[in-house]
């Protein structure tokens, strides 16, 4: 069973070995995978030498059985061999005092007399019988039917020695000459010199024909001196004593005695001769195993007898030792298969961590890839309209009054936005690889969320739902954050509530955290908005019932800890929608990608569900959160926070990004807002605030005639410009019909009528056409379209009181840029004839003086100080002498200049009276990256244009260093 | 009757513009050309089209000459690229835009080394060029008889 085990085991380690094998083979490409053979090598090197340690413990216990059964063999054999010795040795010792007994193991014991030749006659006649030989002529002693009779007589001889006296056993050998027989002859004489016994080696004994041997003794007379010499011993020689022994009957009687004879078979050798042993005892039984040899002195000196002692079967299977090692092995062999499963399972892991990895990698391959199409399609949207924008631009540099213009504006601004838009898509892909980084610009909130309504302007006139916006004042007007990505969070909400909202409101408020955290005293009106409905109608926005924005922001960590005191702003931004509100199932999966609340929703309302992880995103980077709360069919409140940095108020960078809504001329007017309901009036005159314009709110008509007449009457500070009423002041139409009480109380005389009435303006979401048709009878001068916007309003304003110059405002940059270049020298170098005309060109149009040089070289040598330019545009590839070294090569000389006369050594009316010479060099150069700005930068020039030119960058390049010039001028 | 002819000739205009635009032989940068033009410089634009036309044509030619030199091997790749440079820089001042665009392949092409494509670059450029030229051409003509028709209308009010 161990054995099958053994089997089976092995067998499952061939089959995983093959396995693993294969496994190498398929994940050989692999580098790691050298950390797994190295393990595997090592446990079935282990596993190797577990086996040879059980192999070793089997191969040591079976070498400890066999050396135990060999000494015992040893043993046995000694023993034997030792009693045989004894047996012989006793039995010579004791031979003479026992001649009478009979004894067991000498066959028969005979006296033969010394017989000299000369004796013979007598002796024969004695005893009355002739003394015969032991052979026969034919030399075959060993005959069955032996008979003394047929012996032949003995032929003469010196001596003889035939036997006289015999035991009855033996006593066919009486007469027989002992000295004839070869091996008694020898005995003889060998025992007679040594006066010891002496044994013959084994022969066939006389008739019997065992095998045996003689041991013979001389005996002596009594006058042997003490110490004789041989010579003297064979002198005293009378006769001699013979005993033989049949060896066989011998041995087997003797080891009969002892134990376990069965279990060793023993043979007896006399090996006088070595090189011919002769058997004395021994079956032909072939023992097993190996043979234990032990020597046995019979006390003759000249004769060697050896016992082999063997084991009768063979050795036993040594079970302990197998069974050992068996369970060494087994045990080995299973704690090796359980660490093979257990790298297997570790080489599973590591492949699976492997393919992990590799998909990963086709992951992020198939990003990029989806990043290479956003950014192939963005391409491709952002070409056509560029035409668009461009066609816009156009529009607006022909003659549009302000609506119109206004109209244009939108346009071109949604235009902008949607290819930033487009750009904010892209950056989908950088988000989710970790690779957006945040902007910190400065940027005015107010007009980022201005541009957001302007987007959205169209759709919620549309749709006809109020979209209304409200920055608290305590928000710093200019941040330094990153506007683009707050625009986008927040074009994403304001978008996804236009999406979902089909009447209603969308109200979209900015606060400080630390202002909404200390509000819950309900100080602040705006915020304070939500539950306090009066009737029906709640006072929100749209007078529809919204959810409770608080728990929109109420788990949010900024408000849950107090922020610790530092320069940060943190802004708190809701948008609010009446809309459809999400489902209560959808809520928790409302910011995973790709998903929108049900699937029905991307069929009704189209979108691919991006924005809102966009702007979840968006708003972890900016160190905010974002949350909402939403009721189906009430609407949605979401809030995010963001952490912005107050930024210094810098008029020259922020034109660079937005340039500002003209508000001087609206400085100190006085206006009045006509809403019942306060939110919205709140939001309005928050708007016309921003324009520099004290409002009034008047909840009522009553109210607010009044107020107008009281105005009406007052002079001077007092004076109203403006009455902005609502359409749905007070329900449905009722904004319209205001103009009409306020004439009624002019007809009644309660105003004088060529009292000149403040401008009527219809604040309205949408317009039919009639109603349009009825506003100029109604008494209003003009509409502003909600959302509102300053901008917006102040168009509308200039339009109906004439306040500023249209030109002024529309061409406001085109002047301003005029007059910064007007009369300036300016240089152009491009080596480019075309370029160089087309940049003249739009130089000239602003009133700039233009010089053009067609290399580096001319450059070099128009800029020697003192000249007359005040501005350098340089192209900055050129052949020979490009750009760069030519801008380097005209700061060197400047630089000399200046110390000259810095050192006094040159005066600077040599130069021109000026005393540091610099001029600006702006490079024009087509392809706008980073690398070349650093470039410029790096060798002196003060900033760079893209070619073809832009009006606006012209302007925000020259405005930087022209404007410090005027100022300088003037001082 | 002469009135009626320029509002003509301007709608014609017009038209081919757009004709112009929407096929992307032009591109806005010709508008901000226009744009340029005013009372100061009255003919402006065409100024620029013909300092642009006379220097394409030299490049046209540089152009071509390195490209059909006896042995493709020595073709000076740099150079072609300098010129194609200049050509490029000049389109795009002028807001000629298929033949920049066709100026960018054919500077890959020059880039790798690539004389066959650089060859057929070549063609295509020259075939926009001319295409560009005639449109252009016929525009100008129809301004000046635009001019002209205008002049005559107001001439007599001058006068």
């Amino acid at each position: 069973m161990v054995v099958c085990c053994k089997g089976s085991a092995l067998s499952r380690l061939w089959k995983s070995k093959d396995q693993q094998v294969q496994q190498l083979k398929h994940y050989q490409p692999q580098n790691s995978k050298g950390g797994g053979n190295w393990r595997k090598k090592f446990l079935f090197l282990g596993i190797l030498l577990g086996v040879l340690v059980s192999i070793w413990i089997f191969l040591s216990m079976n070498a400890n059985i066999i050396a135990r059964r060999k000494e015992t063999l040893a043993n046995m054999c000694d023993e034997r061999a030792r009693m045989l010795q004894d047996q012989f040795n006793k039995t010579f010792a004791e031979y003479t005092a026992r001649t009478a007994f009979e004894r067991p193991l000498t066959n028969g014991v005979a006296y033969a007399l010394k017989v000299l030749h000369s004796q013979r006659e007598e002796f024969e006649r004695q005893h009355g019988w002739k003394i015969k030989k032991m052979e026969t002529e034919d030399q075959s002693p060993v005959q069955d039917d032996y008979t003394p009779e047929k012996l032949d007589p003995s032929p003469d001889q010196d001596e003889y020695a035939p036997v006289i006296f015999s035991q009855e056993t033996v006593s066919h050998i009486v007469s027989i000459d002992m000295m004839s027989g070869k091996e008694d002859r020898d005995n003889i004489l060998r025992a007679r010199a040594s006066g010891k016994g002496v044994l013959t080696s084994p022969f066939n004994l006389l008739k019997s024909n065992h095998l045996g041997v003689v041991l013979t003794f001389a005996v002596y007379n009594a006058d042997l001196p003490p110490n004789p010499t041989p010579e003297e011993r064979i002198e005293a020689t009378v006769g001699y004593l013979g005993a033989s022994f049949d060896v066989p009957s011998l041995v087997e009687k003797l080891l009969h005695q002892l134990a376990s004879k069965q279990t060793i078979v023993v043979n007896v050798y006399d090996t006088t001769n070595s090189s011919a042993p002769i058997k004395m005892y021994g079956l032909d039984v072939r023992g097993a195993g190996e043979i234990h040899i032990s020597n046995v002195d019979f006390g003759d000196p000249l004769r060697k007898h050896e016992m082999h002692c063997r084991f009768k079967h063979e050795p036993p299977l040594p079970w302990s030792a197998i069974t050992t090692s068996l369970g060494v092995a087994v045990i080995v062999l299973l704690v090796g298969h359980i660490f093979y499963a257990a790298l297997n399972r570790i080489e599973k892991v590591e492949d699976d961590f492997r393919e992990m990895r590799e998909l990963k990698v086709r992951a992020e391959a198939a990003d990029v890839a989806k990043s290479q199409f956003l950014a192939t399609v963005s391409h491709e949207i952002r070409t056509p309209m560029n035409g668009v924008l461009g066609m816009l631009q156009m529009l607006m540099d022909t003659e549009l009054d302000a609506t119109q213009q206004d109209f244009a504006m939108t346009a071109q601004a949604s235009g902008k936005a949607l290819i930033a838009l487009i750009n904010e898509v892209l950056d989908q892909a950088k988000i989710e690889s970790g690779r957006l980084e945040l902007e910190a610009v400065p940027f005015d909130v107010r007009d980022v969320l201005d541009n957001v309504l302007s987007l959205f302007s169209d759709k919620s006139q549309g749709k006809g739902i109020e979209l209304a916006v409200y920055v608290s004042d305590r928000v710093p007007e200019v941040l330094i954050g990153d506007p683009g990505r707050f625009r986008q969070i927040i074009t994403n909400l304001v978008g996804n509530s236009v999406k979902f909202t089909e009447e209603g409101h969308i109200f979209v408020s900015v606060h400080l955290v630390e202002e909404v955290k200390s509000s819950c005293d309900f100080s602040n009106q705006v915020i304070r908005d939500s539950e306090d409905g009066i009737g029906m109608s709640y006072n929100t926005l749209s007078g529809f019932h919204i959810v409770d924005r608080w728990k929109s922001w109420e788990n949010f960590r900024m408000f849950k800890f107090s922020t610790e005191a530092s320069d940060a702003i943190n802004l708190l931004v809701t948008v609010e929608d009446t809309g459809v509100g999400i489902p209560q199932d959808a809520q928790s999966r409302i910011f995973t990608p790709f998903m929108q609340a049900d699937s029905s929703t991307s069929r009704t309302y189209g979108g691919t569900g991006i924005g809102l992880s966009i702007s979840k995103c968006l708003v972890d980077l900016m160190g905010g959160e974002i949350g909402f709360v939403s009721k189906p069919g009430i609407g949605s409140t979401f809030s995010f926070t963001a952490v912005f940095q107050e930024g210094r108020k810098n008029l020259g960078d922020m034109r660079r990004h937005h340039p500002d809504p003209p508000v001087s001329d609206f400085q100190g007017m006085r206006g009045l807002v006509v809403d019942g309901r306060c939110m919205r009036a709140e939001i309005t005159k928050h708007h016309l605030q921003r324009l520099g314009i004290h409002v009034d709110i008047s909840l009522n008509s009553k109210s607010a005639l009044s107020g107008i007449l009281e105005a009406c009457n007052l002079s001077g500070a007092g004076h109203l410009d403006m009455v902005l009423v609502d359409k749905e002041a007070w329900g449905e139409g009722s904004g319209l019909a205001f103009p009409r009480l306020l004439a009624e109380f002019r007809q009644n005389g309660l105003m004088k009528p060529q009292e000149n009435l403040p401008k009527m303006f219809l604040l309205a979401t949408s317009l039919s056409p009639t109603e349009v048709d009825d506003l100029k009878s109604a008494g209003y001068t003009d509409t502003m379209m909600k959302p509102l916007r300053p901008s917006m309003i102040a168009a509308c304003l200039r339009k109906a009181l004439g306040v500023g110059s249209k030109r002024q405002r529309e061409k406001g940059q085109a002047m301003a840029l005029r007059s910064l270049l007007s009369g300036k020298q300016i240089l152009v170098v491009d080596d480019n004839a075309v370029n160089r005309k087309v940049a003249a060109g739009a130089l000239k149009k602003y009133g700039a003086e233009v010089t053009c040089a067609d290399s580096g070289k001319a450059a070099i040598q128009m800029l020697q100080p003192p000249h007359k330019f005040d501005a350098c545009f340089m192209d900055i590839q050129m052949p020979e002498m490009d750009g760069f070294e030519a801008t380097r090569q005209i700061r060197s000389m400047e630089t000399k200049v200046n110390e000259l006369i810095k050192s006094g050594e040159a005066s600077s009316e040599m130069y021109g009276n000026v005393a540091h010479w610099h001029i600006p060099i702006l490079a024009m150069t087509a392809d706008v990256i980073q690398a070349t700005y650093e470039e410029c930068i790096r060798c002196g020039m003060d900033d760079y244009v893209s070619k073809p030119f832009e009006e606006e960058q012209i302007y925000s390049a020259v405005a930087h260093f022209f404007e410090s010039g005027t100022v300088d001028s003037v001082s | 009757m002469l009135g009626l002819g320029a509002a003509r000739l301007e709608a014609d205009m017009n038209r081919l513009m757009a004709l112009l635009f929407h096929q992307g032989v032009l591109d806005e940068q010709f508008m901000q050309l226009q744009q340029l033009q005013d009372e100061s410089s009255p003919n402006f634009v065409s100024e620029v089209i013909s300092i642009y036309f006379r220097e394409s044509e030299k490049l046209l030619k540089n152009l071509r000459s390195l490209l059909h030199r006896a042995d493709r091997e020595c073709t000076d790749y740099r150079k072609i690229g300098i010129h194609l440079n200049q050509l490029m820089g000049s389109s795009s001042s002028v807001g000629a835009k298929r033949v920049r665009t066709v100026c960018l392949a054919f500077r890959a092409a020059s880039e790798h080394n690539n004389w066959s494509g650089c060859l057929r670059s070549l063609e295509v450029l020259e075939h926009e060029y001319c295409y560009l030229k005639t449109k252009l051409h016929e525009l100008f003509q129809m301004e000046q008889q635009r001019v002209m028709a205008a002049g005559a209308r107001y001439h007599p009010l001058l006068s």
